[in-house]
C-alpha cells in the first residue's frame, strides 16, 4: 500500500468535517459492493438524533455560564459569587430549552420500521443509520432525509406534504424488485443546507453485469419532516441523519438575539460598574491616607487583634478594597436581570391572552424602524382565485361560462387545459390539491370553464372536456419548474399520437421563445392584468415531430445521468427544447390582499417605520399589490431600479440619476411645498450587481452606499424577484448601514426564514406554506394585520415599560447606595454599612422589586385604543429613545440627589440613634411614591402592590426589631425602628425629605410636559379631554366610591404632589362646572359622557382637567 | 419512466418538528385582567394639577416650619467643653497627667453660669466627637448574647470580642470593644447658691436607657439575684475598666449588665460626634424651675481619655419638647421647602398660563 492510499485512507476516516470528502458512497442495507467496486470505506456518520435545544443535560452548566457571561453584569455577578456566595439562577432560558429538549425527545423516540436481514423491525428514530432501508407508511413522517426505492402505487411514485413550498418529487426507481434482493450503492454530494438540490447516483449491481447507473435527483429525495400521503408504503434508504439532514443544516441554532434594550442595560451596567470600582478605589485610598496617624488608625477603644496586625499593608489594602466592592455592590441592580426575564415571561401572557390576536408567543419589537415584510402569504392571502384566462386575445371569465364564444375555441382551450393538467396531478376523486396555490387555482378555474381533470394514471392524465368525454393524454417529460428559468414544461402524446410541449412560465422568460400566435393581444392583457395587481402565467406550446421528441429525450437523459453540473446541463437542455413557442395565452390568478394589510402598512408608514417589500413575484404583480397596500400612493415618485433599466444605462449611470432625484429635493426642501416621497423598487438582478464588488474595486462599495442613501430616503422600497438568500442580504444590508436600525422581517414561507433569522426581530406568519417560518421566528403571528397591534400597542407599552423598569432599577440602586458610600466618610472608611445586613439583602428583592415589576406589567401610560388609533405615537419611542444617554444620566443624577437629600437629610435632621433607620425609611417610601407618580395607570393590582411593599416595609421592620432572634449572634436593631416611629419629628422628616426628593423631577416633568410635550403627552391629554370609551360597567357605576376610594388612598400620603391632583375634585362635581343655563336638561345632556367618565374605570377621575376649566 | 406527483395538503397532515401544532386553538379569556383592562385611575402631571399641589404644599409647610422652629427656639440648651486641651481649662492637668495606671482618680471643677432658667425635666448629656463608635471593628466587637445572660458566651466569648474577648486567660465579661471603652468619666453638678453654699443636684440615673433594651436584651447572667458576684467569678474585668461589671452599681436593678449607663453605651452611635444621656433632673414642682438661672459647678472625675484622637468631651444639659431636643434645622427646612414649593407654583402658573393656552389651541386646531 503506497502512502498515496495511505493518506486517503486517513482523511476518509477524519471526516467528520464533511467538506474533505465530496461524496459520500452510501451502501444500501449495509451490503458490501461486489468485489471490483471501489474499496470499502466504511465512513463515519451520526446517528438520526436531532438537537434542536442549545444545550444538553451536560453541557447545560457550562454552555449557559457562558452565554449568560455574555451579559456584563452575569460576569460581574459571578465575581461577586466568589466573594460573596450569590448565585445568578438562569432560570427562563433553561426552561425553554428544556421544551425543546423535550420535543426532540419525543421525535427521536419515534418508531421507524427499518428493513433487515429481509425482514422489517421496529426501531427509535434516533437509531437509524445511514443506509438503513426504511419503510415508511401513509401518514408517517419521513425520519431522516430518504432516496425512495420502491413504492407500493403502481405508477411508482408516492405523494408528499412538506413543509417546504417546494415539494420534492419522487421517483418509482424499481417499482417491482424485492427490496430484499436491491445490491446497490448511492454516490451522492455530502450533505447541504441546499433544499432544493441534490445530485446522486444510484448503482445496482446485478450478477455478473456491470452496474447499472441511474441518476438521481432532488425529485427522488424526502426530505425529512414531510409526510406520506396517498401511499400505502414505501422503500427509502437512509441518505442523511440526524443534524445531517437538510432540514437540520438549515436549522440556525437560534443564539439569543440581543436587543436594543439589552445592549442599552449592558451599557449601563459598564458605567455603574465603573462607578462601583472607583467608589471602592476612592475609598479605599482615603481609608489609608486617613488612617495616616495611628491615632486614627488604632485608637485605644479600638485595636486591631494581633493577626490583622500582622498582615502585609498590600493584602489589607486588598481585602478592603474587596470589603468595598462587596458593600457597594448593591449598586448593580443584582435583580434587575431577573425581573426583567420575569417581566418578558408575565407580559407575553399578555399577548397570549389578547384576544385580538391570541396565538402563541411575545411580542417584544419596539424601536424598529424597518420592517421587511414578504408579499404571498404575508401582505396577502395566498389564496388564489383564478380570475379570467385569455386563448388567443380571447378572455375567458370562468363566471361567464355562457357565453358563446367559449364554444368556439374549444380546440385552444383544450390545449390550455392540457398544460394545466400535465402539471399536476391529484386524486381523482376529490378536488385537486397541490403546494402550489396557483396551480390549484387553475385547476379549479378550468373546471369551471367546464374542462375537469381526473386523473393521472399509468402515465395518463385524463380530462373530461366539455361534452363529458374523456381525453387522454400520455405524459412524458417534466420540465420541472426553476427559479432561474421561470418557466416548466410537459411533453406529451396525444390521442392521436401527436408529442406535444406545452409550457407555461412568467411572460418575460415565455415571450422570447414565441414564435408565432397572437403575441400584441396576450402581451396587452398579460399587462392590464399585472397592473391591477394579479398573478400572471403565459402558456405557450409546441409540436414536436418524432424526431424532435427522441432528440429532446436524449438530450433529457444525458443531462439527468451526469453527477457533475448536472444542473448546468439539464439547463442547457431544457433550453435547447423549449423554443419556437406557439403562443397561446395567459392566465390570471388573484392572490387577494390580506384583511386590513393597507390599514396596517399606513399604520407603520405613520409610525415612522420603513416598510420594505422583499418578494419573488414580477415587478408589475408586486408593484400593483403595493399599491393596494397603500405602500405607495397617487403621489409617491417611483424610482425603478431594474434590470430593464440597467440594460439600457450602465448601473453607474442609473445610481447617480437616483441618487440625484432623490437627493436634491432634500436640499431645497425648505422651499418645496410638496415633500415628495419616494418608492424605490430595485429587483434581484440589479441588487446582485450593487452588491457585487465589481471588478474596479472600490466603487463597488460606493454603489452600496449610493444604494442605501437613496434607499433610505424612500419611504418605501420593492424589492422584487428576490431569491431567498437576498432577501437576508438586504436585511443585512439594512442593518449593518450607519445608523444600525432595528430591523423586522415578517414573512410565512420557508424563503423567508433566512430573513426572519437575519433581522433582530423575526416574525413569522402560520400561514399556507407550512409553519417553517413561524417555528423559526422569535414571535409568531397569525395574520399580517396584527402586526399592528403588536407593535404599535404591545410594542409600544413594552417598551416603556421594560425602558422604565431598567432605568428605575438603577435609579432605585444608586438611591439606595449612594448614601453608604457617603457614609463611609463619616465612619473612618471602616466598610460599616449603613443598613442592617437584612435590609441589604430584602431591599433588591422584597421591598422595591415588586411595585416596578407589577408597573412593567400593567403600566399603559396612553390607552390602548388610543396606541392603536395614533401610529405616530410609536415614533416618540423609536430609536430608543427612553434608554440613550441622557435620559440615564437624568435618572442617575436623580438618584444621587435623592440619595444626598436622604443622607445629609437624616444627619441633620436626626439625633443619631435612629439615624440609620430613617434613613432605610426615606430610601423605601420615597421609592415607592416616586413610583407612583411614574405611573400612569393605577389598577387595584397597582395600588395592592405598592401601598403593599412600603407596608411589607414597616411590618417587616416592625418583626425584625420587635423580636430577639435566637439565632442571630447581633441584636442591633432591636427595638430601633418602633423607637423612631414614636418620635414625631421622625415623621415630619420623612415628609419632608420625601417631598424635597420628589421635587425635581416632578418640577422637570410638569416644565417638559408645558415647554415641549411629546405626541405621547398630548395623546394622554387628549384622552384625558374625550370620553372613555369603554362601555360602562354595571359594576363600577358609582363614580363617588371608586372616586373616593383612590382619592382616599392618595391623600393618605400627602407627601406625594401628584396626589394634590384630587384637589380638583370637588370643583369637579360643583354643578357650576356645567354649561351655563343648563338645567336638569342640560345638565343630563352633557353630564352624561362626563358622569359616564367618572365612573368608567376611575380613568381620568378629574377628567378635563382644571387647565381646560381655567 | 419517471413520473412525479406533487400533493400538499397542508393544513391536517403534517407533523411539525415542534410538535405544538395542537395547542392553537385555546382562545384566551376575555378577562379585564387579560386583555389590559382593568379599571384604572391615570394621573398625569400637568402643570395644572400639580400647580394646586405645590400651593397646598407650601402653604402647610410653611406654618409647621415656623412652628416647629418657635418650639425648637424655646428649648433651652446649655453646653460646656471640659475636654481640657487649652491652659486655661480647669481639666488641662487632668487631661496632660492621664495614664491608664493612675490609681488616683483625678477631678476638676467648672463653673458655669445659666442665664435662663430650664423648666421641666432637664436632661443631662455627655457628648464625644472624633469618637468613632461607628467603625465596623469597633461595632461588630460584643457578644449580645453574653449581654442576654447567657452562660456560655459568659465564660467563652464570641470571638468577634477578639482582642477583647480575653484578659489575664480568663473571658472578659463584658466582652469586646464597645464595652472595654466604655465612658467612666463621673459628672456632678452644683448650684451655686446667691449665698455661696453648693447645693449637690440630684440626678437620676434610672430611666435613661430604653425600656426594651433594659428588660429584653440585657439581663444579667443567672438572673437578677444578689450573688452578682459569684455569678461573673472566673471571668475578667475589662482591661480599660477600674471596676469589674458587678461592681457598677450599689443598686442591684441596676448593676452588672443592666446598668443604665452600661446599656446606653451600648447603643453605638451612627456618627463621630455624638451625644449620650446621661442622667435626668427631675422636676420637683411646678413652683420652681428645675435648674434656677443663677451660678453652677460641674464637678468631674477625669477618666476618660480622648486627648490621643483629637477628641472633644462636652456635658451638654437640655429641656425637650414634643419634638425632642433643640434642633432647628427641621424647622428651617420647612420653611425653605414650603417656600421654594410656592415659588414653584408661581412659576408654574406662569408657564402654565403661557404655555397651557398655546397647547389648547394646537390641540383644538389638531
Amino acid at each position: 500500500m503506497d502512502l498515496g492510499v495511505l493518506r486517503t485512507l486517513i482523511s476518509r476516516y477524519c471526516a467528520g468535517e464533511e467538506n474533505r470528502v465530496d461524496s459520500r458512497t452510501v451502501y444500501i442495507g449495509h451490503k458490501e459492493p461486489p468485489p471490483g467496486a471501489e474499496a470499502y470505506i466504511p465512513q463515519r456518520y451520526p446517528d438520526n438524533r436531532i438537537v434542536s435545544s442549545n444545550y444538553t443535560f451536560w453541557n447545560f452548566i457550562p454552555k449557559n455560564l457562558f452565554e449568560q457571561f455574555r451579559r456584563i453584569a452575569n460576569f460581574y455577578f459571578l465575581v461577586i459569587f466568589l466573594v460573596q456566595l450569590i448565585i445568578d439562577t438562569p432560570t427562563s432560558p433553561g426552561y425553554e430549552d428544556w421544551l425543546r429538549h423535550k420535543a426532540d425527545c419525543s421525535i427521536n423516540e419515534c418508531p421507524v420500521d427499518v428493513v433487515q436481514q429481509g425482514k422489517a423491525g421496529r426501531t427509535q428514530s434516533h437509531k437509524l443509520r445511514v443506509g438503513d432501508v426504511v419503510v415508511v407508511k401513509e401518514d408517517e413522517t419521513f425520519p431522516c432525509d430518504l432516496v425512495l426505492l420502491s413504492s407500493s402505487r403502481e405508477d411508482g411514485t408516492c405523494y408528499v406534504t412538506t413543509t417546504y413550498y417546494a415539494v420534492p418529487d419522487t421517483l418509482a426507481f424499481r417499482t417491482d424488485q424485492e427490496v430484499e434482493s436491491l445490491h446497490a450503492t448511492i454516490e451522492c454530494e455530502q450533505p447541504q443546507p441546499d433544499l432544493y438540490k441534490f445530485v446522486g447516483r444510484i448503482n445496482i449491481y446485478t450478477d455478473r453485469e456491470e452496474p447499472v447507473s441511474r441518476p438521481l435527483g432532488s425529485e427522488n429525495l424526502l426530505l425529512r419532516g414531510a409526510t406520506l400521503k396517498n401511499t400505502h408504503h414505501i422503500y427509502a434508504v437512509a441518505i442523511y441523519t440526524g443534524m445531517e439532514t437538510k432540514m437540520a443544516l438549515n436549522y440556525q441554532s437560534k443564539s439569543q438575539k440581543r436587543s436594543a434594550v439589552e445592549k442599552s442595560m449592558n451599557a449601563f451596567l459598564i458605567v455603574y460598574l465603573c462607578i462601583l470600582i472607583s467608589k471602592a478605589v476612592i475609598n479605599t485610598v482615603l481609608k489609608y491616607a486617613w488612617q495616616w496617624s495611628p491615632d486614627r488608625d488604632e485608637p485605644w477603644y479600638n485595636h486591631r487583634t494581633e493577626n490583622e496586625r500582622q498582615r502585609p499593608v498590600v493584602i489589607r489594602a486588598f481585602t478592603d478594597f474587596l470589603a468595598y466592592m462587596v458593600l457597594f455592590n448593591y449598586i448593580i441592580p443584582v435583580s434587575m436581570y431577573v425581573t426583567v426575564e420575569m417581566q418578558k415571561f408575565l407580559g407575553s401572557y399578555f399577548i397570549t391572552w389578547d384576544e385580538e390576536m391570541f396565538d402563541e408567543e411575545l411580542g417584544e419589537g419596539a424601536q424598529v424602524e424597518y420592517v421587511f415584510t414578504d408579499k404571498t402569504g404575508t401582505l396577502t392571502e395566498n389564496n388564489m382565485e383564478f380570475i379570467e384566462c385569455c386563448v388567443d386575445g380571447t378572455v375567458y371569465v370562468p363566471h361567464a361560462i355562457c357565453n358563446g364564444q367559449i364554444l368556439s375555441a374549444v380546440k385552444e382551450e383544450e390545449t390550455v387545459d392540457g398544460i394545466k393538467r400535465g402539471f399536476h396531478q391529484g386524486r381523482p376523486t376529490s378536488f385537486y390539491i397541490s403546494s402550489s396555490p396557483d396551480e390549484v387555482a387553475l385547476v379549479e378555474g378550468m373546471k369551471r370553464l367546464g374542462y375537469t381533470y381526473l386523473r393521472l394514471k399509468d402515465g395518463y392524465m385524463e380530462i373530461l372536456n366539455k361534452d363529458d368525454e374523456i381525453e387522454r393524454f400520455e405524459l412524458l417529460h417534466v420540465l420541472n419548474f426553476d427559479s432561474v428559468r421561470r418557466r416548466m414544461s410537459v411533453i406529451v402524446k396525444s390521442s392521436s399520437g401527436e408529442y406535444l410541449l406545452f409550457c407555461k412560465g412568467a411572460d418575460s422568460s415565455i415571450f422570447p421563445r414565441v414564435v408565432s400566435g397572437k403575441v400584441e393581444q396576450v402581451k396587452a392583457r398579460v399587462e392590464q392584468n399585472a397592473v391591477e395587481g394579479l398573478r400572471t402565467l403565459c402558456v405557450a406550446f409546441r409540436r414536436l415531430s418524432p424526431d424532435e421528441y427522441q432528440e429532446a429525450c436524449l438530450l433529457l437523459n444525458q443531462a439527468k445521468l451526469s453527477l457533475q453540473d448536472r444542473e448546468q446541463r439539464l439547463a442547457q437542455a431544457y433550453d435547447a427544447i423549449e423554443r419556437d413557442f406557439v403562443l397561446l395565452g395567459a392566465t390570471a390568478v388573484e392572490d387577494r390582499l390580506q384583511e386590513k394589510a393597507a390599514d396596517t402598512i399606513e399604520a407603520l408608514h405613520k409610525a415612522g417605520m420603513k416598510v420594505w417589500v422583499l418578494t419573488g413575484d414580477k415587478m408589475e404583480t408586486a408593484a400593483a399589490t403595493c399599491y393596494a397596500s397603500k405602500l405607495f400612493r397617487r403621489s409617491t415618485q417611483i424610482l425603478e431600479l431594474t434590470k430593464k433599466r440597467t440594460e439600457e444605462q450602465s448601473l453607474h449611470d442609473v445610481m447617480s440619476e437616483l441618487s440625484r432625484t432623490v437627493l436634491r429635493p432634500r436640499s431645497v426642501s425648505g422651499l418645496s411645498v410638496d415633500c415628495q416621497d419616494f418608492g424605490l423598487i430595485i429587483d434581484g438582478a440589479t441588487l446582485t450587481a450593487i452588491l457585487k464588488p465589481g471588478p474596479e474595486g472600490p466603487s463597488a462599495g460606493s454603489y452600496q452606499e449610493v444604494f442605501l442613501e437613496v434607499s433610505r430616503n424612500c419611504s418605501a422600497v420593492l424589492c422584487c424577484r428576490m431569491a431567498p438568500l437576498q432577501k437576508a442580504q438586504i436585511v443585512k444590508l439594512i442593518k449593518a448601514s450607519k445608523e444600525h436600525p432595528i430591523t423586522l422581517a415578517i414573512g410565512d414561507g420557508a424563503n423567508d426564514v433566512s430573513m426572519i433569522l437575519e433581522a433582530h426581530v423575526g416574525i413569522g406568519i402560520m400561514g399556507k406554506e407550512g409553519r417553517q417560518a413561524a417555528r423559526n421566528s422569535d414571535y409568531a403571528i397569525p395574520k399580517f394585520k396584527h402586526l399592528k397591534k403588536m407593535l404599535l400597542v404591545h410594542g409600544h407599552l413594552y417598551y416603556i415599560r421594560i425602558a422604565e423598569l431598567v432605568q428605575y432599577f438603577f435609579y432605585k440602586n444608586v438611591c439606595f447606595i449612594f448614601p453608604q458610600f457617603l457614609f463611609q466618610f463619616f465612619c473612618g472608611f471602616s466598610q460599616q454599612p449603613l443598613y442592617d445586613t437584612a435590609y441589604l439583602t430584602l431591599y433588591n428583592i422584597s421591598f422595591t422589586s415588586l411595585p416596578i415589576l407589577l408597573y412593567s406589567l400593567v403600566e399603559q401610560h396612553v390607552s390602548m385604543d388610543t396606541l392603536k388609533k395614533d401610529p405616530s405615537l410609536y415614533k416618540d419611542i423609536a430609536k430608543n429613545t427612553l434608554l440613550r444617554w441622557p435620559v440615564f444620566l437624568y435618572w442617575t443624577c436623580l438618584g444621587v440627589f435623592d440619595a444626598v437629600v436622604f443622607f445629609f437629610g437624616a444627619y441633620f435632621l436626626f439625633d443619631n440613634t435612629t439615624f440609620t433607620s430613617n434613613g432605610q425609611m426615606f430610601g423605601n417610601w420615597t421609592f415607592g411614591t416616586l413610583l407612583a407618580l411614574d405611573t400612569h395607570h393605577w389598577t387595584w393590582i397597582n395600588h395592592f402592590v405598592i401601598w403593599g411593599s412600603l407596608l411589607f416595609y414597616v411590618i417587616f421592620s416592625l418583626l425584625w426589631g420587635g423580636i430577639i432572634w435566637p439565632f442571630l449572634n447581633y441584636q442591633r436593631m432591636y427595638y430601633v425602628f418602633m423607637q423612631m416611629l414614636s418620635s414625631g419629628p421622625a415623621w415630619l422628616s420623612i415628609i419632608l425629605l420625601i417631598t424635597v426628593s420628589l421635587l425635581p423631577d416632578i418640577v422637570k416633568k410638569v416644565l417638559c410636559r408645558a415647554m415641549c410635550p411629546t405626541a405621547t403627552e398630548r395623546a394622554q391629554k387628549l384622552t384625558e379631554g374625550t370620553a372613555d370609551p369603554s362601555p360602562p360597567d354595571p359594576r363600577r357605576r358609582s363614580p363617588r366610591g371608586r372616586g373616593a376610594d383612590s382619592a382616599q388612598v392618595h391623600l393618605g400620603v400627602p407627601e406625594a404632589p401628584g396626589v394634590g391632583g384630587s384637589e380638583p375634585l370637588p370643583h369637579r362635581l360643583l354643578p357650576g362646572q356645567w354649561p351655563e343655563g343648563g338645567g336638569p336638561m342640560g345638565l343630563r345632556s352633557s353630564a352624561g359622557p362626563r358622569a359616564l367618565r367618572l365612573s368608567g374605570a376611575g380613568i381620568a377621575y378629574y377628567a378635563p382637567g382644571p387647565e381646560t376649566s381655567v | 419512466m419517471m413520473a412525479s406527483s406533487y400533493n400538499a395538503k397542508e393544513e391536517d397532515g403534517h407533523v411539525t418538528v415542534s410538535g405544538s401544532g395542537a395547542t392553537r386553538s385555546r382562545k384566551p379569556d376575555n378577562t379585564a385582567f387579560k386583555q389590559q383592562r382593568l379599571p384604572a385611575w391615570q394621573p398625569i402631571l400637568t402643570a395644572g394639577t400639580v400647580l394646586p399641589a405645590f400651593f397646598v404644599i407650601g402653604l402647610i409647610f410653611i406654618p409647621v416650619g415656623i412652628g416647629l422652629y418657635v418650639t425648637s427656639n424655646n428649648i433651652k440648651e446649655f453646653q460646656i467643653d471640659y475636654t481640657g486641651t487649652e491652659m486655661s481649662s480647669p481639666c488641662f492637668n487632668c487631661s496632660q497627667n492621664f495614664s491608664w495606671n493612675n490609681t488616683m482618680p483625678c477631678t476638676c471643677s467648672l463653673p458655669f453660669v445659666l442665664d435662663q432658667p430650664f423648666e421641666n425635666n432637664v436632661f443631662v448629656y455627655y457628648g464625644l466627637s472624633n469618637f468613632y463608635q461607628n467603625h465596623r471593628r469597633y461595632v461588630k466587637s460584643r457578644d449580645d448574647s453574653q449581654l442576654n445572660g447567657n452562660m456560655e458566651s459568659l465564660k467563652s466569648p464570641s470571638k468577634e470580642c477578639e482582642p477583647y474577648a480575653h484578659s489575664d486567660n480568663k473571658p472578659t465579661a463584658p466582652c469586646g470593644a464597645i464595652a472595654n471603652s466604655m465612658f467612666n468619666d463621673t459628672l456632678d453638678l452644683f448650684f451655686i447658691d446667691p449665698n455661696g453654699t453648693r447645693i449637690q443636684i440630684p440626678l437620676t440615673k434610672r430611666g435613661i436607657a430604653w425600656w426594651t433594651d433594659k428588660h429584653v436584651k440585657f439581663r444579667n447572667p443567672g438572673g437578677n439575684g444578689p450573688n452578682l458576684t459569684s455569678v461573673f467569678q472566673g471571668t475578667s474585668k475589662p482591661v480599660n475598666w477600674h471596676k469589674p461589671v458587678y461592681e457598677l452599681d450599689s443598686d442591684p436593678e441596676n448593676n452588672g449588665f443592666i446598668n443604665e449607663d452600661f446599656i446606653v453605651w451600648m447603643r453605638t452611635a451612627a456618627l463621630p460626634t455624638f451625644r449620650k444621656l446621661y442622667r435626668i433632673i427631675q422636676k420637683k414642682s411646678n413652683m420652681v424651675p428645675t435648674l434656677p438661672s443663677g451660678n453652677y459647678t460641674l464637678e468631674v472625675v477625669y477618666n476618660y481619655p480622648v486627648r490621643s484622637f483629637d477628641g472633644r468631651k462636652r456635658v451638654i444639659l437640655s429641656t425637650i419638647s414634643w419634638m425632642g431636643g433643640k434642633n432647628p434645622f427641621l424647622g428651617i427646612a420647612y420653611i425653605t421647602v414650603g417656600a421654594v414649593c410656592f415659588f414653584l407654583g408661581v412659576v408654574l402658573l406662569i408657564i402654565h398660563h403661557k404655555y397651557g393656552s398655546r397647547n389648547n389651541s394646537a390641540d383644538i386646531s389638531n
